[in-house]
């Protein structure tokens, strides 16, 4: 249904609806917004790994003039062990609200400990600072290495390894065991020609989006509370402050300003709730932005990993056996995103003999959250760099490696489903034929390929689609625009409707607004949102199909929609009838049955992959271990690109991260667990001069569940550099890398022990 | 939450007189607050009174005065930069100049700023030391100079007294067939602390050969460190391959580095070399192009 | 010491203000003035968020003491626009896809338009390193050198 369509507004390239407020200033970010009478509140935070709190006392805080009030852990309800929904993961409420503001124990450097509302921020901060806690210190943990060591410090008492049967009755610091798999893995490794077998270590990273988390919460007498915040989930905001504050759902709007990058960080909350309990208190309400260093203490970095993998192929390379073993740190509370990475790592490839065990530990840091497409990219790194090994020891170029093994339509997936229309072997033979693999390299330079897999999600999303009287129409949506989404979204819906793009505005709401969406996040919104806007539009237009039929006093069936006007068919078109245009019937809509407009509700399901993959060049100073990225080229399926520019920005934007991450990024800890690197100076992202232009390759194999074939596109893009990258580096000094990052002192050391 | 003072007087004495009449240790001199702005954001430093300085003419030109470059100490890299004796006279110089933090940097760091901030990574003492520069200070005894050289005496302090600070910065116009050059290696391209800097500075005769040399290494210890070993190895060669790597082993040598989160002690020490190489061989080529 | 009485000129109009001795400019323009297109990303002068022009200099306001502009010039993003016209930076911003969330875009306009002052000729490399104290995360860089190279195109009058 979606092949060979011809399309009039999808994969062209408007320019974004909200584009010139973004471009002169007026845009409204988290911290833009204030209102009269506005408190600043201030969040005290542990400076220790792992600590009892034995008392907390703010009263020399409260007694500073300009404090109107000051929370602790006690000031909010000590909730019942509950799962609901983050982003994409589950979260257990009762681990929000102790990561949130910490009880019994502070269990990272960052932690909250109490917070304080005054007039102005340097009350609020002078504050902070006489509130008198009393610790007792407790030794950490930070590494998986360490957590999982016999004896080790114990995070929680009460938590059991699950997943193990039976489950222990021992205190650990596992809190789940997984194992995924199929065939015979002895048989598998028997029956190979080669194996190879790696381990490879990632270290904690940050989703490093620009915007700081900030949010305004008002409280009123009538127990209402509307919160402002940067947000890729106002429905997973008023949740969560409905939940950790013991409140309905109802007595909480969010209304979402604009956000600068989430990447799955912005998926959960943080000084959300705290906020909301400061406003109720005081009676005024309260901002909290937090401070670049707090973002990289508090907030929800990406996991640090170890991961073990072994493969066995035949001489022709195809893959007769793949074994891993992942650790995946959670942070503070149990939750990494392991499950994904052990689904994800081989799922590229149709391997019958497989095994693989994941750990979810607990350590001292900061709970983890979600960093686009979560758990993949260590995962991938440790798949694709162990493959790249294993090309070399066939003597096979690892395109053609890759090629052999990969699924397609109909292969069955490790992780369970049959794959239906998918584009991995579509990117492999993008990239074969590719230019930039047949370049010539210079002196000190190497070139590396890898690909990446991600399921993308569906799930829920509510949109309506309401024609104006002119003939122009609003699309509403509750999921925030990263980056450009309203404008794909617009692109849909004037498809359906037959008009111009620039004549539909996009709309996101708050939460009292549309019905429920769940959060920005999964590469979910062009695919899903934009399954309820195509639903409304075509909705839309059949309701201009009645319209016009009962002007013309035709059937329904004899009109047809073309191109923004309605016209006679199926015998309609014998007679004198005019074509309707989309205004005239807008304007004649209040004497022929009133407004037009249509919502829809729904749990997208069918979400289809997305494959790619990255290659990359780089040059390695052989006597600084400086590594830089010279060439780059991202090859992905989209399904169909609605708006290939951001398509383009997307698989640009996650490769740089997958960058960042194999060569400079990286929490720093000192021995005490405390963070070194809490900015931007220590902590390095690439910065323009650090980085190529990014190629891009847009594959297009339609997504069969979509109406237009769309597949969510913006996670995939950061799995494979990390190992493309670490490939690239092997080719330019023949050293395997396994511990990431690949900062100048780490490859200066192993080049040097060549 | 004291109250905090700002001036901004417009005469060297009015300063010296702020200065001094401010309790001790109360009172810091703002140039470009590159650094003095983010050790206040971060709690480092909490002053009563702060004193800008780049209001007063001394500490804001660029031009050549008796057989110097006069570099006013609160004039920020951006407009140095632009400086057409700068970049002629030192290329070195200019080099470092250019390196320090992003263009919003350059628009408010000085070079005067950079040297009484006293980290042992500021990227232009080195390339000002190798050029035998002199500071200028003001106080309530007068005005006095003192080498670069000597200004630093630890990390975070300075010769500086009570009431005193530094107006301008003096670099003798370099001797014929003379030329510095200045190199650091930073993880990213842009946007880092110096893991390691090197600046070199050298003189040829006609044949090519180096009759003067001096060799300053940054964030390899303490202070910026003079390295007269790698001088040495380098004065009375053609600075060929050989003498070269003599006088990388002899930075390595001096190098009395720490671990830290941006680098190891055994991979500063080996930079170190590779550096001093790589400078001395570019600070040769630019002297041997020079009449 | 109260709060200071500053004088200024932003973006060309003559503009009066108070503030506090330890507050930055950019605290001052967005709490004091509400011009909020200026943004904050870190406070400590590494992402360039908060780019503005200081008597035609670029710098980052959250290490300018708006005190210090006492008698200056500042030039923030609400006044790159000509009234209804965009400047051409910005317009090929828009055309480029060179924004994803656009938190970083003022300062990336500013800082652009400071180079392209300068330089309005520059290659990619310079551009490159010109604008490496602007942190993007979304884009990759890769849209935003484009947009901006071809602004200077533009702005030279280049036809290709
Ligand atoms: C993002 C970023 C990147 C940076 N990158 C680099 C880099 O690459 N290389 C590098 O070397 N540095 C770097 N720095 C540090 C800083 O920019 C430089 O040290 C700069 O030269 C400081 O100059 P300033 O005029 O801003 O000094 P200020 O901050 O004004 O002053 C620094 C110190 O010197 C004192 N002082 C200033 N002027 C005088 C004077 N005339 N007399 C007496 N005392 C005085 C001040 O009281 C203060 O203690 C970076 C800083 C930032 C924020
Ligand atoms: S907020 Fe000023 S540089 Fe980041
Ligand atoms: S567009 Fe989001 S940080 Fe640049």
């Amino acid at each position: 249904m979606s092949d060979e369509r011809k399309y009039r507004w999808v994969g062209t390239r408007p320019i974004r609806h909200d584009g010139v407020d973004k471009v002169t200033g007026r845009a409204n970010f988290g911290a833009d917004f204030s209102l009269p009478g506005m408190l600043h509140g201030k969040v005290l935070r542990s400076p220790h790994a792992h600590a009892r709190i034995v008392s907390i006392d703010v009263a020399p805080a409260l007694a500073l003039e300009g404090v109107k009030v000051a929370i602790t852990g006690a000031d909010m309800p000590d909730i019942a062990s509950e799962m609901g929904t983050a982003g994409e993961g589950q979260v257990d409420y009762a681990e929000v609200s102790r990561n949130v503001m910490a009880r019994e124990k502070a269990l990272y450097d960052g932690h909250p400990v109490a917070a304080v509302a005054a007039t102005t921020s340097e009350i609020a901060e002078e504050a902070l600072s006489r509130i008198v806690v009393e610790y007792e210190v407790l030794p950490h943990v930070l590494t998986v290495d360490e957590a999982m060591a016999p004896g080790a410090p114990i995070l929680h008492d009460h938590l059991r390894t699950a997943g193990l049967d039976p489950v222990p009755d021992e205190p650990t610091n596992v809190a789940q065991r997984i194992e995924i798999g199929r065939g015979d893995l002895a048989a598998g490794f028997a029956e190979a020609d080669e194996i190879v077998e790696h381990e490879f270590t990632t270290q904690m990273v940050h989703q490093g989006y620009i915007e700081p988390h900030a949010v305004v919460a008002r409280s009123g007498e009538d127990d209402q509370s509307v919160v402002w915040c940067c947000t890729q989930g106002p429905f997973t905001v008023r949740a969560m402050c409905a939940k950790l504050l013991g409140l309905d759902v109802s007595k909480i709007k969010v209304i979402p300003s604009e956000i600068g990058g989430g990447f799955g960080g912005k998926t959960t909350v943080y000084v959300e709730p705290l906020a909301v309990l400061l406003s109720r208190k005081a009676g005024r309400p309260v901002k909290i932005v937090m401070s670049r260093q707090e973002v990289f203490r508090g907030s929800g970095p990406a996991s640090g990993t170890r991961i073990r993998v072994k493969l066995g192929a035949k001489a022709d390379g195809r893959l007769t056996a793949a074994e891993a073993w992942l650790a995946y740190e959670a942070g503070a509370f149990k939750g990494s995103p392991v499950v994904a990475g052990a689904m994800c790592m081989f799922a590229p490839y149709a391997v019958e003999n497989v095994k693989i065990e994941g750990y979810d530990v607990v350590v001292n840091k900061p709970k983890v959250n979600a960093y686009r497409a979560p758990g993949a990219p260590p995962a991938a790194f440790a798949a694709e760099s162990a493959l790249d090994e294993l090309a070399r020891k066939l003597g096979m170029d690892p395109v053609e490696l890759r090629l052999v093994n990969a699924v397609k339509e109909g292969s069955q997936a490790i992780y369970g489903p049959k794959f239906r229309a998918i584009g991995m072997v579509e990117t492999l033979q993008a990239a074969r034929e590719h230019p930039h693999l047949k370049a010539k390299l210079g002196p000190n330079q190497g070139r590396g390929i890898a690909t990446g897999f991600w399921f993308n999600a569906g799930m829920q999303s509510s949109a309506s689609v309401s024609l104006n009287e002119d003939g122009t129409a609003t699309v509403v949506s509750g999921c925030p625009d990263i980056g450009g989404s309203r404008t794909s979204l617009a692109l849909m819906a004037a498809e359906e409707l037959g008009i111009d793009v620039q004549k539909v505005r996009p709309v996101v709401a708050d939460t009292e607004t549309i019905g429920y969406n769940d959060a920005t996040g999964g590469s979910r919104v062009t695919f899903a949102t934009g399954m309820a806007v195509i639903e409304s539009a075509r909705d839309v237009v059949r309701q201009l199909r009645e319209r016009a039929a009962s002007i013309w006093g035709v059937e329904l069936e004899q009109v047809e929609w073309n191109d923004g006007q309605a016209l006679p068919i199926n015998g309609a078109d014998e007679g004198e009838l005019e074509p309707l245009s989309i205004g005239t019937l807008a304007r004649r809509a209040a004497r022929t049955g009133g407004p037009i407009s249509a919502s829809t509700s729904l749990t997208a399901r069918g979400a289809g992959p997305s494959f790619a993959t990255h290659i990359c060049d780089v040059e390695v100073d052989p006597e600084t271990g400086v590594v830089q990225v010279v060439r780059y080229t991202a090859i992905q399926d989209a399904g169909k690109a609605v708006h290939p520019g951001y398509v383009e920005g997307q698989y640009q934007g996650g490769a740089a991260q997958g960058i960042g991450w194999a060569l400079n990024e990286e929490y720093v800890y000192d021995e005490k667990g405390v963070l070194q690197n809490p900015g931007f100076l220590d902590y390095r992202m690439p910065v323009a001069s650090d980085l190529p232009m990014i190629d891009t390759v847009i594959v297009e194999v339609p997504n069969p569940t979509h109406p237009y074939g769309v597949r969510g596109v913006g996670e995939t893009p950061i799995i494979p550099p990390l190992a493309a990258v670490a490939n690239a580096v092997r080719d330019a000094t023949g050293v395997r890398f396994g511990d990431l990052p690949m900062s100048p002192p780490t490859v200066l050391a192993r080049l040097d022990a060549r | 939450m004291e109250s905090m003072h700002y001036e901004s007087p417009a005469t060297v004495a009015e300063a010296v007189r702020l200065l001094s009449d401010a309790p001790p240790g109360s009172a810091r001199v703002l140039a470009g607050g590159t650094d003095l702005l983010v050790q206040m954001r971060i709690g480092r430093i909490d002053p009563a009174l702060i004193v800008d300085v780049k209001r007063i003419p001394e500490t804001r030109g660029v031009a050549v005065r008796d057989g110097a470059l006069v570099i006013g100490a609160s004039l920020e890299t951006m407009t140095l930069r632009r400086a057409p004796d700068l970049e002629k006279n030192f290329p070195g110089l200019a080099e470092a100049a250019a390196l320090i933090g992003s263009d919003q940097i350059q628009g408010r760091a000085s070079l005067g700023g950079n040297l009484c901030n006293a980290s042992p990574a500021a990227d232009t003492v080195p390339a000002l030391i190798v050029l035998g520069a002199q500071a200028e200070i003001a106080g309530p005894e007068g005005t006095r100079r003192v080498p670069v050289a000597e200004f630093v005496t630890g990390p975070g302090s300075t010769v500086l007294g009570r009431g005193e600070f530094l107006v301008s910065l003096h670099v003798p116009l370099p001797a014929p067939r003379s030329a510095d050059a200045y190199l650091r290696l930073i993880p990213r391209t842009e946007m880092d602390i110096a893991v390691v800097g090197s600046a070199v500075s050298v003189t040829l005769d006609a044949g090519g050969t180096c009759t003067a040399a001096r060799v300053v290494l940054g964030a390899v210890a303490p202070t910026a460190i003079e390295v007269p070993e790698a001088a040495a190895a380098l004065i009375g060669s053609t600075l060929d391959d050989a003498a070269l790597g003599r006088a990388g082993q002899a930075a390595t040598a001096a190098c009395n580095p720490i671990n830290d989160m941006r680098g190891t002690v055994e991979y500063r020490r080996k930079v170190a070399a590779v550096l001093t190489r790589r400078a001395a061989a570019k600070a040769a080529e630019r002297a041997a192009g020079r009449n | 010491m109260g709060r200071i009485h500053v004088r200024t000129r932003i973006n060309g109009e003559a503009t009066e203000f108070l503030c506090d001795p330890r507050q930055t400019l950019l605290d001052a323009l967005r709490d004091e003035l509400q011009l909020t297109g200026t943004k904050e990303g870190c406070t400590t002068g590494d992402c360039g968020a908060c780019s503005v022009t200081l008597d035609g200099l670029l710098v980052c306001s959250c290490l300018v003491l708006a005190a210090e502009t006492e008698g200056h010039d500042v030039g923030t993003i609400e006044g790159m626009a000509q009234g209804e016209t965009l400047h051409p930076l910005q317009q090929k911003f828009l055309e480029h896809a060179a924004l994803q969330c656009g938190v970083c875009t003022p300062g990336f306009l500013v800082a652009a338009k400071a180079l392209l002052d300068r330089e309005p000729d520059p290659s990619e490399k310079q551009v490159r390193y010109a604008l490496a104290g602007n942190l993007c995360r979304c884009t990759g860089y890769d849209k935003i050198i484009r947009a901006v190279l071809d602004a200077a195109a533009e702005l030279r009058g280049d036809t290709r």
